[in-house]
């Protein structure tokens, strides 16, 4: 696994095929980003979502609909998330360094 | 804090549902008459919420094998296999269980919950790796808890999902086990096995499926969805369940694994709880059966299935996807769902309510299962009743839509 998102590129040159893969680094800021655009319909009241917002307590989201966004980051960033590492999760930027960890570990 | 002060979001979920006069989760069958009927609220009530797919609680076979047991052998085993010793019969059932799945090694539990517990928490260890669908049952997310493998969830129902999974896991070392159910059980879907086992057969993973709700329903032995679907031998764990189909309780896992019976003294689920009583054991070996002797009971549980999906998607309800032995519908919200279920126990029929945190998505539903000794008038007569509960709800809409000539 490649150190961060990966997209594959297919060229034509002169009748030849050359596939190569771009390597791109993911930002924090990108992956929090996704992760409050997930966050956003459980959004409390005029209360903004931060780095420092605690998902389970702050926003009116349950735990299995955490484990559900949970699965769709990691189809975003192409990381899996094992279930003992979410329970110890509580802020959006715990959740994000988990992902930019996991990625770079690849 | 006290101790119940972490409950306190549940606890106010709980009073909402019970604002209805009937605690859902407190429901007391004054009497049973058969498999379809009971007392409840001191009225007659039509059962179609009990998993009781075969009607074989009340058949007479099962019943007199397990009365003879208990004349023979006693109330109970007071104690675990491993401490006290197996009884003959026990031995006998897993011999036939294995027989009947076409593999070597059979394991009977106590209940189908200790079955996945004991077997999914055991079988991946340290440095092992547990892939489960996202709706999977209680009992595979607390065999999760137990176990010292890293646990990982797919997209439920979705092969692709689990192949992106394993995919990541790379080279590492460790086991990979997938858990799959035949049919879920509160939507009545089935998973899309065969797709998922060559996923499993891609990448070294292991496949383990429970055939709770499917033992019976499915395959032309009713051996579950690993026969309909011709993967039996593709599948390296069957655990099921007695308490369904079966009529009584308990659970089982098979497997061809020469080394399976290792798991009889690591198993605490098994080695730490008292083992079978004769009469369950007994009656258990007489529904396998029956199951194998009398084909038309899965005959007729389809037709019942047809009967009332059918009815009640023609009337406007929103289903679960496709024709089950569970039929789920869905409602707009917790409360309405709890209205329901009261107006229909009200009108004589009782089914299930599942509301979140049980259910997936955080849907609310009514969970009808269906029996294959429910009348077809019975169904109709359902059909017609949720009908009108439906409109009175808001659920359909109020005036009967012009239907066409003979359309059901």
């Amino acid at each position: 696994m490649l150190v961060s998102a990966t997209h594959e590129m297919t060229v034509a040159n002169d009748g030849m095929i050359e596939t190569f893969t771009r390597t791109r680094e993911i930002s924090r800021a990108e992956v929090i980003r996704e992760i409050c655009h997930h966050l956003a319909p459980y959004q409390n009241g005029d209360q903004p979502i931060v780095g420092d917002t605690v998902i389970a307590k702050d926003l009116t989201i349950d735990s299995l609909a955490i484990m559900d966004m949970v699965m769709e980051l990691e189809d975003r960033f192409d990381v899996s998330i094992p279930m003992s590492v979410i329970a110890e999760i509580h802020t959006v930027n715990e959740l994000a360094d988990t992902i930019l960890d996991l990625s770079a570990r690849g | 804090m006290g101790l119940f002060d972490r409950h306190a979001g549940l606890l106010e979920a709980y009073r909402d549902v019970r604002t209805t006069g009937y605690d859902p989760f407190q429901i007391r069958m004054e009497r049973v008459l058969s498999p379809t009927e009971a007392i409840i609220n001191g009225k007659k009530t039509l059962l179609v919420g009990t998993n009781n797919y075969f009607g074989l609680t009340f058949d007479p076979s099962c019943m007199d094998a397990a009365i003879e047991a208990i004349r023979a052998e006693g109330t109970g085993t007071t104690g675990s296999r491993i401490a006290n010793g197996s009884y003959s019969e026990h031995v006998a059932l897993e011999k036939e269980i294995a027989a009947f799945y076409g593999k070597k090694h059979c394991m009977v539990f106590t209940t189908g919950y200790q079955a996945n517990l004991g077997v999914i928490s055991t079988l991946a260890g340290p440095d092992d790796f547990l892939l489960i669908d996202a709706d999977s049952h209680a009992s595979i997310y607390d065999a999760c808890k137990m176990t010292q493998a890293e646990v990982v969830r797919f997209k439920h129902n979705d092969p692709g999902s689990l192949e992106a999974r394993l995919r990541r896991l790379g080279d590492k070392p460790g086991n990979r086990v997938v858990v799959l159910e035949g049919i879920y059980s509160m939507l009545g879907d089935s998973a899309p096995l065969r797709a998922f086992v060559d996923v499993c057969k891609k990448h070294g993973a292991y496949v383990l499926v429970d055939e709770a709700h499917s033992l019976g329903a499915l395959g032309e032995h009713g051996r579950g969805l690993c026969e309909s679907t011709g993967v039996i031998d593709d599948c390296h764990f069957i655990v099921g369940t007695f308490s369904k189909t079966l009529g009584a309780i308990g659970g089982y896992c098979v497997s061809d694994d020469p080394d399976f019976d290792i798991l009889r003294v690591t198993v605490r689920a098994y080695m730490f709880t008292a083992s079978l009583p004769p009469s369950i054991v007994a009656s258990v070996r007489q529904a396998l059966r029956v199951v194998q002797a009398r084909p038309e009971l899965r005959t007729q549980l389809w037709a019942n299935v047809a009967t009332l999906y059918d009815g009640l998607k023609a009337r406007g309800f929103t289903l679960g996807p496709e024709h089950g032995p569970v039929v789920g519908v869905h409602l707009p919200d917790r409360m309405t769902a709890i209205g329901f279920w009261r107006a229909m126990l009200d009108a004589g029929i009782y089914v299930n309510v599942a509301v979140p945190p049980a259910t997936p998505n955080g849907v609310s539903l009514l969970r009808c299962s269906l029996c294959a000794v429910h009348t077809r008038e019975q169904l109709e007569h359902m059909v017609e009743v949720m009908t009108g509960i439906g409109r009175q709800f808001g659920v359909l809409p109020a005036q009967p839509e012009l239907r066409v000539a003979g359309a059901r």
